[in-house]
């Protein structure tokens, strides 16, 4: 039963790939960014699930299995006012900048901003590289879900070629239009299905009061599992969204400016949505199934479903983490996809493409990006799934540049690539050193590695753009002559 | 937007952040309306920036440009 809801879920999302095609116009511009014209309320969905991935469903709920109430407070409610400010402040001006100057990648942004080709390059070497755990983790986070539900009857590996199957072919069909529209549908369904599942298991545990006055009191405050600067610095790693290469294509999406504002004002509420029932559940495990040690208490939902509403609810919540999954992994292939087509072939190729060319370059990375993605799932081992939160920690090391770019006209080519530098360095210092290590912090005081990264970039940017020669000024002509706004 | 609102409402973003280390409550496992405190205080925090994210929008004069 449960396996017939899944199919019956990727089937709805392959028609809303289907029917969004009948709106394709047919240029680069469509396949790549919608044409700019989506409107508000898919945009906010689409920023919302291409942010939240399987982690938020299934890992939130094992990380507060472990760790409490806390892992609110460090992942939802830190996202719930950075990611909105990094929309107003950053999202808006590279809208503006996209539209006016026709950019599709954040390569091309960067490379005009401080007239350099190998910054351009550099950073889509960086990009695709910290995007491929990112990637792997949706492969095999899906097809490990599809093996949990029906007691391994499907192996791993058919599950994920599942969804690379089902997302390569409403990407390339219907690019970015495709992708909105089946990411609206997508966070619907996994904002929907986790109130629900919530519901119908505190219910079965005899309701919500009942079952947390079972819990150890040490999971309902934050001391016990958090440390003071862990809170604090973990503010700095929602940054990140300002340097994702598939949010920068989200933002280009817009249909106008005022577009972007029920997604700064609602997004808050959807981080609640999601984040509460996960968390709650996740706390509750404890009484269900209690031992659960490291990575085991991922699985901590999936069991509780088992236990109390097998059958229908488990495809449901199938359907609901594929949802997660797939909402991030359409959006980050489109993404390397777009990159390739325009920071690489696009730009180094002495001819200019023809549309059509352009849209079928774009399809023929995608594809090649989703296989390969699937090839190495085959043979990586489970340990992946620690590289997200290094990931992260990546783009949001990067930060600072886009920040500069955007507001200080004397920042510097050389500026900018000391920054990336010095992230790059300090990244492979603490990646190398602790990757192994759970929960790593720097000299365990709760500091986490990215704010090193980023006090060291920005710090690296400001003094070497001092020491260097600014951008000409026909170029910050260009970039500054562009009404900006008052906020 | 006028300047004396853009910095009190910079102001009041500064001010959320800091509220967000809610220390005074980090050794408290005491239930409210059915949920910790802490977790309470952090859903509360949400909506905070919710309503605080709706004034900038409301501040801000160049919704309509193309």
């Amino acid at each position: 039963m449960n396996l017939a809801v899944i199919f019956l879920y990727l089937a709805v999302v392959l028609v809303l790939g289907a029917l969004s095609h009948k709106l394709f116009r047919n240029t680069g511009e469509d396949y790549f960014v919608a044409s700019r014209t989506i409107n508000w309320f898919v945009l906010l969905m689409t920023l919302f699930g291409t942010n939240m991935t399987a982690f938020s469903i299934l890992g939130a709920s094992g990380e507060a299995y472990h760790r409490g109430i806390g892992v609110f407070a460090l992942m939802a409610s830190s996202s719930a006012i950075v990611v909105p400010c990094v929309f107003l402040f950053i999202g808006t001006r590279l809208w503006r900048l996209g539209k006016q100057f026709g950019y599709v990648t954040q390569a091309q942004y960067f490379r005009d901003r401080w007239e350099s080709n190998g910054l351009g390059l550099l950073l889509f070497v960086i990009f695709v590289l910290l995007l491929i755990p990112y990637l792997l983790i949706g492969v095999m986070g899906g097809g490990g879900t599809l093996t949990t539900l029906t007691d391994g009857k499907i192996p791993q590996w058919a599950g994920g070629l599942l969804i690379c199957a089902v997302v390569l072919c409403y990407v390339t069909y219907s690019g970015m239009r495709g992708t909105a529209w089946v990411n609206t549908f997508q966070t619907l369904v996994f904002m929907t299905l986790g109130g629900i599942t919530f519901f119908v298991i505190t219910n079965r545990m005899g309701g919500f009061s009942n079952a947390i006055a079972k819990v150890d009191t040490g999971l309902l405050m934050q001391a016990e599992h958090i440390k003071p600067l862990e809170l604090l610095t973990y503010l700095c790693i929602p940054l990140c969204v300002g340097m994702f290469p598939h949010i920068f294509s989200h933002f280009l999406t817009a249909k106008d400016v005022g577009t972007f504002r029920y997604a700064i004002i609602l997004y808050p509420l959807c981080i609640a949505i999601v984040w509460i029932p996960s968390v709650l559940l996740g706390i509750l495990g404890n009484i269900d199934v209690p031992g659960l040690k490291g990575a085991q208490a991922n699985n901590v939902l999936i069991q509780m479903i088992g236990m109390h509403a097998p059958g229908v609810l488990a495809g449901f919540l199938g359907a609901g983490v594929f949802a997660a999954i797939m909402s991030s992994l359409d959006s980050q292939s489109l993404a390397i996809g777009s990159m390739f087509t325009h920071d690489i072939i696009g730009h180094y190729r002495q001819e200019t493409f023809s549309e059509k060319q352009r849209i079928w370059v774009g399809r023929l990375f995608v594809s090649g990006v989703l296989c390969i993605t699937y090839l190495i799932s085959l043979i990586a081992t489970p340990s992946i799934f620690r590289l997200a939160i290094w990931s992260f920690t990546g783009f949001a090391g990067l930060f600072p540049i886009v920040v500069a770019a955007l507001f200080w006209r004397r920042s510097t080519k050389s500026g900018a690539f000391a920054a990336i530098i010095s992230v790059i360095l300090l990244w492979l210092y603490f990646f190398l050193r602790n990757w192994q290590t759970p929960g790593y912090t720097v000299g365990d005081t709760g500091i986490m590695p990215v704010t090193i990264l980023i006090v060291a970039s920005s710090v690296t940017l400001i003094i070497v753009s001092l020491l260097t020669k600014p951008p000409s000024s026909r170029t910050l002509e260009k970039f500054f002559a562009v009404k900006s706004e008052n906020v | 937007m006028k300047t004396p609102i853009r910095w009190l409402l910079y102001c009041l973003l500064l001010l959320l952040f800091l509220l967000h280390n809610d220390f005074w409550l980090w050794k408290t496992p005491q239930l409210v309306l059915g949920l910790p405190i802490g977790f309470l205080y952090h859903i509360g925090f949400c909506f905070a920036a919710m309503l605080l994210m709706a004034a900038f929008v409301k501040a801000r004069n160049d919704w309509g440009e193309k």
